[in-house]
């Protein structure tokens, strides 16, 4: 076993960090009292709603809102004329380069609508019925418009085109034509044309998925209360509000500082809660009636008409010598962007074959424009769908050359040091280790029964850091306030206040953590990229040294010591080297109570971009049984095996590795958009849209392997994302070990596997069997 | 000196070149020094470019130091989920 | 025209008024302020609004206000004692059995539900009975054990 490597500043046992607390915000859950985004309401407050585009592509000739305007009770109708016009040029939210000219016209159709559920309008009223009604006095006229839904189609020469300036970047010469293709990229080492030259074996192979909803169970909601001189306050369940706050001062001309936004309770994101769609509208509402104004929106809207992640069509090659050593590795990516351009093709590019040290890697990309909602970011955006295509084949190749999959993969195994596709060599990651613990599992030796087949696949996510402002505050009695700034979506606020007890030395249940407002923290980037523990945990971490450091330096000025002469340990300062008892032991609950006589308040403000986030490996292992009669995939047996770096609190650990793993299960079973040759989405329900329930799963076993990250205080890995890029795989070989075909399309769903076994037992094909 | 990988398109806009040594004390430097050399390719630059120093990715970092003989990457910018 | 309804909320009785077409659920959220059920998707899919009408599991997306005259509705503001918790509300927490919590009210009274009629569900029986209460964070997991758990204390006790 590879040692573990990384040396945190507190090695041994831990105190605090490694425990399973009860999290601070938990009773608050389980009583309902927690508030989400539909959860508050404010006096005389109006509700908003969405007028939406019955047709995918159309031209809006003409929006005529005045009987709507006339009906009693309505108070306030926007359109995009409400809106500032945006410039098409990249400008910085944060962390992103964002075009607003795409984000605009999503928000609110200006022009064309572009995709069936694209709002074109919204109006505020005395009453949801009122508000109902007035949408249907709304007389829109359209010209329609050809459309074109599948990417492939969207990319022939006589594809309906969607924006007339879109020439495709990354091709030299540019091409002279429109079209819907928006970008070409490549990432590329060595040399691969003689990787393959070198190769015993090839395997090349064509895959398919198809796009996914992130699923969240909390639909979009808001409230919006602006003053007639633009004091804006937003209630909102997001993933980063300061990122809304961005995009909402951008999209309505409003000064930053005008707007202040409140993160709520958030029911769930993954991705789909990092960018607007009702706020812009709400404050524009709330401003023009002069009233709050709330909105939230449908579950039929929310699988309608806000972002997926990607369908994709993913061609792997890969080309191994007879021993197992993959020579080279090529892909080419064709990925779904949506209505607007920006799929994450760039980054499935980039993941690829991440986990693997390759010498010789080529992948190209193309992001392409069609008639569906523009995608949103899905936990690890981009890398489930590359991942998924090239461990589908990497276990093909295993079987080919009689080595166990696992074997193969430690021969092939990313470790320290190791060029990745993308650029810079590694820092020390846990493949290897999680690897071995794969094989070490019970799981793995467990004998199967008949229709049941194993599968195991590899996962990579890089992780990242960003811009994080944390304040702490030491109390009058020796407790104390934290106030970070990255909303939590599972766990997170009892990982800041495990980590700062630590620092402290004090009681866990003397910390108490919110989630502050854009007007009580500097810049925040959102919660997202497995960034939060790691970001807000560094923050959080520094601005707990600097109490202890302002602890001391008013302890020592109190004894008449100099500030090096005393030590702080466990919640305690004493005097410290030659001074070593002079006095008695001074608490920091002490040192709180006389802050004020000794110079003020004592807080801690950390205000860092934190670097240095390091990637996450993992394994996941399943055991599936399929009924040759329906076709039916029945997971029977999972387990998570996944590099945390650090676990701060396990049993939330293991609830990412959990969740991303049934996440990917559905992705892998079941999910997906049916569109009719209308353009129109015929399964916008959880009823048919859907998810894993109960039911449908086994328990998910979890191994959390730790290869402390060097660059964090505490060695944490975000591990988030990580979770949700093996399972599409390692189902889709368990599949394959179970009835000797391997599908290279999903969903798995009955039929399509039913489709596949028959043509497989009536043709004999040796071309569809292993 | 240090040792710049342009990696993906980038190249496009650095006239096909995707290694090459430059002087460059901060990633702002760098930046600056690229955009002098390939006037092309300095839109791209702002377009989110996250930039690898000696294995370790640092998004939106013009201040980072970069060491003498440090091995640097400039790469699309990562975002999460 | 509203209409006057009148019923009992976790014991106590309350009174509102109503448009024919709000539901149970639009009830207690907008005109009564209890907002600790969730609306999910508002056609029965979802299961976090769950709530128990005369003792019976229901969604209450599913159910009219008007048709609530007389009837005894339990949400989960109703299910701790005061500042004592249910011994599932202390369990799911112990486990970890939630994690953004949007669906653990609803999960919470339909397992509440279950113990009532079998207080020594198997594992599967859990899982069918929660089968209608979508959870998008945990993949079930600890929300099945916290709830096998707390049978297991509840008989003991």
């Amino acid at each position: 076993m590879q040692e573990k490597v990384g040396n945190p500043p507190k090695d041994g046992d831990f105190k605090w960090v490694g425990t399973n607390a009860i999290r601070p915000d938990g009773v608050e859950k389980v009583t309902g009292q927690a508030r989400y985004g539909a959860d508050l309401n404010m006096a005389g407050q109006l509700t908003g709603l969405v007028l939406r585009s019955p047709h995918p592509h159309a031209r809006i000739v003409k929006i005529d809102t005045s009987k709507a305007e006339a009906l009693a009770g309505v108070k306030a109708i926007i359109t995009s004329d409400d809106f500032e016009e945006q410039d098409p040029t990249l400008a910085a939210a944060g962390e992103m380069m964002v075009n607003y000219l795409d984000v605009s016209r999503n928000v609110i159709a200006c022009d064309k609508v572009l995709y069936e559920g694209h709002a074109l309008a919204a109006v505020a009223a005395t009453s949801k019925s009122i508000a109902k009604k007035a949408l249907k006095l709304i007389e829109v006229e359209y010209e329609l418009l050809p459309h074109v839904i599948d990417p492939v189609e969207a990319m022939q020469a006589d594809a309906p085109i969607l924006h007339e300036d879109m020439i495709t970047a990354g091709v030299n010469p540019p091409p002279e034509k429109p079209s819907n293709i928006s970008k070409q990229m490549e990432f590329a080492l060595g040399d691969i044309d003689k990787g393959f030259a070198d190769a015993d074996l090839i395997i090349e192979r064509e895959f398919k998925t198809q796009p996914v909803h992130q699923g969240y169970i909390e639909p979009h909601a808001c409230l919006a209360n602006v003053t007639a001189d633009n004091q804006a306050e937003l209630w909102v369940t997001t993933q980063g509000h300061w990122i809304v706050r961005a995009h909402c001062a951008r999209l309505l001309g409003w000064d930053i500082s005008k707007v202040r936004v409140t993160s709520s309770e958030i029911g769930g994101g993954f991705g789909g809660k990092t960018v607007v769609y009702l706020e812009p509208l709400a404050l524009a509402l709330s401003k023009k009636s002069g009233r709050p104004v709330k909105m939230t929106m449908s579950r039929e809207d929310t699988i309608r008409a806000t972002g997926p992640t990607s369908g994709a069509v993913v061609k792997v090659k890969i080309g191994a010598s007879k021993d197992g050593r993959i020579t080279a590795g090529q892909a080419d990516m064709i990925y779904q962007a949506g209505a607007f351009q920006g799929s994450p093709v760039a980054q499935g590019a980039m993941t690829a074959f991440a986990p693997y040290e390759l010498d010789n890697v080529k992948v190209t990309g193309l992001d392409v424009v069609s008639n569906r909602p523009k995608v949103a970011a899905y936990r690890a955006p981009g890398a489930p769908i590359s991942e998924y295509a090239v461990e589908c084949v990497i276990d093909e190749i295993a079987g080919k050359l009689g080595i166990d999959p696992i074997d193969l993969r430690l021969k092939n195994a990313a470790k320290e040091g190791t060029q990745t596709a993308y650029g810079p060599k590694l820092g020390p990651i846990g493949m290897i280790e999680t690897l071995e613990a794969t094989q070490a599992t019970e799981h793995y030796k467990t004998p199967l029964g008949p229709n049941q087949g194993r599968g195991v696949a590899s996962g990579f996510w890089y992780n990242i850091g960003g811009q994080t402002t944390v304040m702490m505050a030491l109390n009058e009695d020796g407790s104390f306030n934290l106030t970070i700034g990255t909303p939590d979506i599972g766990g997170l606020r009892a990982s800041m206040a495990l980590m700062a007890a630590e620092e402290l030395g004090v009681d866990y249940k003397s910390i108490r953590p919110i989630i502050g407002d854009t007007q009580q923290l500097g810049y925040n980037f959102l919660t997202g990229g497995s960034r939060a523990c790691f970001s807000s945990g560094m923050a959080t971490v520094e601005a707990a040294r600097e109490i202890i450091q302002e602890a001391c330096s008013r302890a020592a000025k109190l004894w008449e010591l100099p500030e090096e002469a005393v030590d702080y340990k466990d919640g305690w300062i004493r005097p410290a080297g030659d001074n070593a008892g002079a006095h008695e032991p001074i608490s920091i609950a002490e040192i709180g109570r006389m802050a004020g006589k000794t110079g003020g308040a004592i807080i801690g403000n950390a205000k860092i971009n934190a670097q240095g986030a390091a990637p996450s490996l993992g394994q996941h292992l399943v055991d599936v049984e399929v009924d040759p009669e329906t076709g039916k995939v029945s997971v029977i047996r999972y387990t998570v095996i996944q590099d945390a770096g650090r676990a701060i609190h396990p049993a939330y650990v293991e609830g990412q590795y959990q969740g991303g793993a049934a996440q990917g299960i559905g992705w892998a079973l079941n999910e997906e958009y049916i569109y009719g040759d209308d353009g129109k989405l015929q399964n916008a329900s959880f009823l048919d849209y859907r998810i894993p329930v109960a039911s449908d799963l086994p328990m998910i076993d979890t191994v959390i392997v730790e290869v402390p990250n060097p660059n964090h205080p505490y060695g944490v890995r975000g591990v988030g994302e990580t979770a949700i890029v093996p399972p599409m795989g390692a189902i889709a070989n368990a599949v394959a070990d179970a009835t000797g075909v391997r599908f290279s399309e999903l969903p798995m769903s009955p039929p399509k596997v039913l489709k596949q076994l028959d043509l497989a037992r009536a043709a004999n094909d040796a071309d569809l069997k292993m | 000196m240090v040792r710049v990988t342009l990696v993906g398109n980038l190249r496009q806009f650095a006239d096909g070149i995707s290694e090459l040594e430059i002087e460059a004390a901060t990633i702002k430097q760098l930046f600056a020094r690229l955009s002098e050399r390939f006037p092309a390719l300095a839109p791209h630059l702002e377009d989110g470019m996250a930039v690898a120093i000696d294995g370790i990715i640092y998004q939106e970092a013009l201040l980072q130091p970069i060491s003498d003989n440090a091995e640097v990457h400039v790469l699309p910018a990562i975002p999460g989920g | 025209m509203k209409h006057h309804i009148s019923f009992t909320l976790n014991g106590d009785p309350v009174e509102a008024l109503c448009d024919t077409d709000q539901t149970l659920l639009d009830v207690l959220r907008d005109e009564l302020d209890m907002t600790g059920t969730k609306e999910g998707c508002a056609t029965g899919d979802c299961g976090a609004c769950s709530v128990s009408v005369d003792g019976r599991l229901v969604c209450s997306c599913l159910m009219l206000g008007v048709e609530m005259n007389g009837k005894k509705v339990e949400s989960i503001e109703g299910m701790a004692d005061g500042d004592k918790l249910h011994p599932l509300q202390q369990k799911f927490l112990e486990h970890a059995a939630l994690q953004c919590g949007i669906c653990t009210p609803g999960v919470l009274i339909a397992a509440k539900s279950l113990l009532e009629r079998n207080p020594d569900p198997t594992e599967t029986e859990v899982r069918y009975w929660l089968a209608g209460n979508l959870c998008r964070c945990t993949g079930y997991d600890k929300i099945i054990r916290a709830v096998l758990a707390t049978a297991a204390d509840m008989r003991g006790a």
